[in-house]
């Protein structure tokens, strides 16, 4: 079984003569524990991809399905808890900064245990095995505005990954980092998508970012021209 | 983990200074509050500490506070005597201001019979009145020390008693003597002017021909002695019988002409309607437009914390955060705000209430219907705010 499984999927933004076609006909598998890329310039339609697979962005024509599950065919299914499938099977990386800024690096990853429903001490003790986990064990009390770019993003990272996610999506993990750190950021998503059989989709422009991935999807004009 | 205490905490320089600020706001809606209950407990004082059933006043008045009463002393036998009538008292009021320690120095004061009812309802230090002159006692908001010594008129009166928060209508502390020497301060207070009047009198006679010489001497003193008769109060005070029948009471001294019988009730109504209405109507607009200005800021508070949190909004919603977890963001640090703002005020209040010139009474109820306006206005002004959160695309967490 696939964990994700793009089948067509077609984005278009706003009516008429104004209508932005981001997405066309795009067709994609992710295997658990694979880690993929989507590379491609920008304005290409990277995010928009991304995003639709990640519930935020209702696609208009095309069928998504994750861990086995439906979520969109031809827009989203109806009755659908998005929240709820979000919360369960989908983590988020975004560029840095993300992190909640008053709440520690510890707190930012225990957030999203909390709202999936685990008590308080359970929470605090995978969060912290999870950041020890990504060498932040000295960085637990330590709030966003104190972290390095590449501290912050193995935060982000860890609250990704909290609650064992099927897929976990990245847009532009690295853009906020130096190549050694973006390099390293790059090296633990390909550690991670073994250790947990993860499906990792990570989107960038930077083509020397994608070294070590198993795959690898370049997206022109909306369109995916062809794996690597 | 509670995000709202978070988000305090990380912030906390900023809400503690809008909150103490606030709480300084909703101390002053409180204090008006105080004044006005004060206002009421002022304006009464005097006339509950009476306890009279009845004041009989000069006819068409609404005297002896709201308007000026001038009656004779003696009617207080004829209205001992009416039946259901248990007791009668004159009471003389006058306003007195002098010159003490360099500045003015101004009191209520009341003459009663020492022997009827009416005088100062407590004595928390020193004694009440003895002698039957001479002697006063004073509230304590006249800051005057047992022993000490007052000129008032022609003679020293001494302080030989301290009664507690007795104010005329308009809070002036008020000092008790008796009615003799009540009555000798309101129309003996100078020799010259006695002299004058005399004179004036005598001239105006021994311009009229048509009186002989004797009749002009005995008109003399007759008019001289009804313009000299000190033996005017303002208003005669009864407490009736058991079992006694107000109305018919107060009807039966209606009848006789140039008096008016007030009950307590109609007097209580007088001081407070009539004469602290617009006082009291000022004080009330006043709290409500502060009131207002608390919404006002409260929601603007709250909307521009909304706004500076709209990315970790976004951000709690991709991962999947329910909307109750957003709306109690903002509902509870609203309402946190709003009850430690509460609590400043209540503080600062409560601290310097009794230093108020005037006094300042602080009564539970109201203070609970202020907080439940408060929490009200806490939870309305976060609205706006909430509205503009769950507005928010999680897809604004992504990007730069
Ligand atoms: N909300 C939107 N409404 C209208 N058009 C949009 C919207 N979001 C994106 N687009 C358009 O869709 C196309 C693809 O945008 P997208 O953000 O997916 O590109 P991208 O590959 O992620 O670019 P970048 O590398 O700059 O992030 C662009 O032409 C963009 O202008
Ligand atoms: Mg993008």
């Amino acid at each position: 079984m696939y964990a994700v499984e793009v089948e067509r999927l077609t984005k278009i933004y706003g009516h008429g003569e104004t209508a932005v076609t981001a997405i066309a006909d795009a067709s994609l598998q992710v295997k658990p524990g694979e880690l993929v890329a989507i590379l491609g310039p920008s304005g290409s339609g990277k995010t928009t991809l991304l995003t639709s697979i990640g519930l935020i962005n209702e696609p208009t024509r095309g069928r998504v399905i994750l861990d086995g599950t439906t979520i969109a065919d031809d827009g989203w299914r109806k009755g659908l808890d998005l929240k709820r499938v979000r919360r369960e099977k989908i983590g988020f990386i975004f560029q840095a900064h993300n992190l909640i800024p008053f709440l520690t690096a510890l707190e930012n990853v225990m957030v999203a245990l909390e709202i999936n429903g685990m008590a308080r001490r359970e929470a605090r003790a995978r969060a912290t095995e999870l950041l020890e986990a990504l060498n932040l064990g000295h960085r637990l009390e330590t709030y966003p505005a104190f972290l390095s770019g590449g501290e912050a993003q193995r935060v982000a990272i860890a609250r990704a990954l909290a609650n064992r996610p099927k897929v976990i999506l990245a847009d532009e993990p690295t853009a906020a980092l130096d190549t050694e750190n973006g390099k390293n950021v790059m090296a633990l998503l390909k550690k991670l998508a073994v250790e947990h059989r993860s499906a990792i989709l990570v989107v960038t422009h930077d083509h020397r970012m994608v070294e070590g991935f198993d795959r690898i999807f370049d997206v022109r004009d909306g369109r995916i021209m062809g794996e690597r | 983990m509670n995000l709202a205490v978070r988000d305090i905490r990380y912030h906390r320089g900023r809400f503690i200074l809008t909150s103490v600020g606030l709480g300084l706001l909703l101390g002053v809606v409180m204090s008006m509050g105080g004044i006005y209950r004060g206002l009421f407990a002022d304006a009464l004082s005097i006339s509950h500490a009476t306890r009279a059933d009845l004041w009989v006043v000069q006819q068409e008045t609404s005297g002896p506070f709201a308007a000026i009463s001038r009656i004779p002393e003696d009617i207080r036998y004829r209205i001992a005597a009416v039946p259901g009538v248990a007791e009668a008292s004159p009471l003389s009021f006058q306003t007195v201001q002098i010159e003490r320690r360099g500045k003015p120095f101004r009191f209520f004061l009341v003459g009663y019979d020492l022997n009827g009812f009416g005088g100062p309802p407590t004595i928390i230090a020193g004694r009440g009145i003895r002698q039957k002159h001479y002697e006063m006692v004073v509230a304590q908001g006249m800051k005057m020390g047992l022993g000490e010594k007052i000129r008032l008129g022609l003679h020293d009166y001494t302080v030989v008693g301290i009664t507690g928060k007795m104010v005329s209508s308009s809070g002036d502390p008020a000092a008790y003597v008796g009615l003799a020497d009540a009555q000798e301060i309101q129309f003996k207070s100078n020799n010259d002017a006695i002299r004058n009047q005399r004179e004036r009198i005598a001239a105006r006679l021994a311009g009229l021909p048509t009186l002989s010489p004797p009749q002009t001497k005995l008109l003399r003193q007759n008019i001289t002695a009804l313009t000299e008769s000190t033996h005017t109060v303002n208003t005669v005070v009864a407490r009736l019988a058991p079992g006694a029948n107000l109305q018919e009471v107060q009807e039966r001294i209606g009848r006789w002409n140039h008096f008016r019988a007030i009950s307590d009730g109609e007097q209580t109504e007088i001081l407070t309607k009539g004469m602290i209405e617009k006082a009291r109507m000022q004080l009330g607009l006043f709290r409500i437009i502060l009131l207002v200005i608390s919404a006002v800021i409260i929601s603007l508070i709250i909307y521009t914390s909304t706004i500076d949190k709209i990315r970790t909004i976004a951000t709690l919603k991709l991962i999947g955060a329910r909307n109750r977890v957003i709306v109690g963001l903002i509902l509870q640090q609203s309402l946190l705000m709003g009850v430690i703002a509460y609590a400043i005020g209540y503080g600062v209040i409560s601290l310097t209430y009794d230093r108020f010139p005037r006094r300042v009474e602080l009564v539970a109820s109201d203070l609970q219907s202020l907080f439940v306006i408060v929490i009200g206005i806490c939870t309305v002004s976060s609205f706006v705010g909430i509205r503009k959160a769950l507005k928010v695309e999680p897809a604004e967490a992504l990007g730069g």
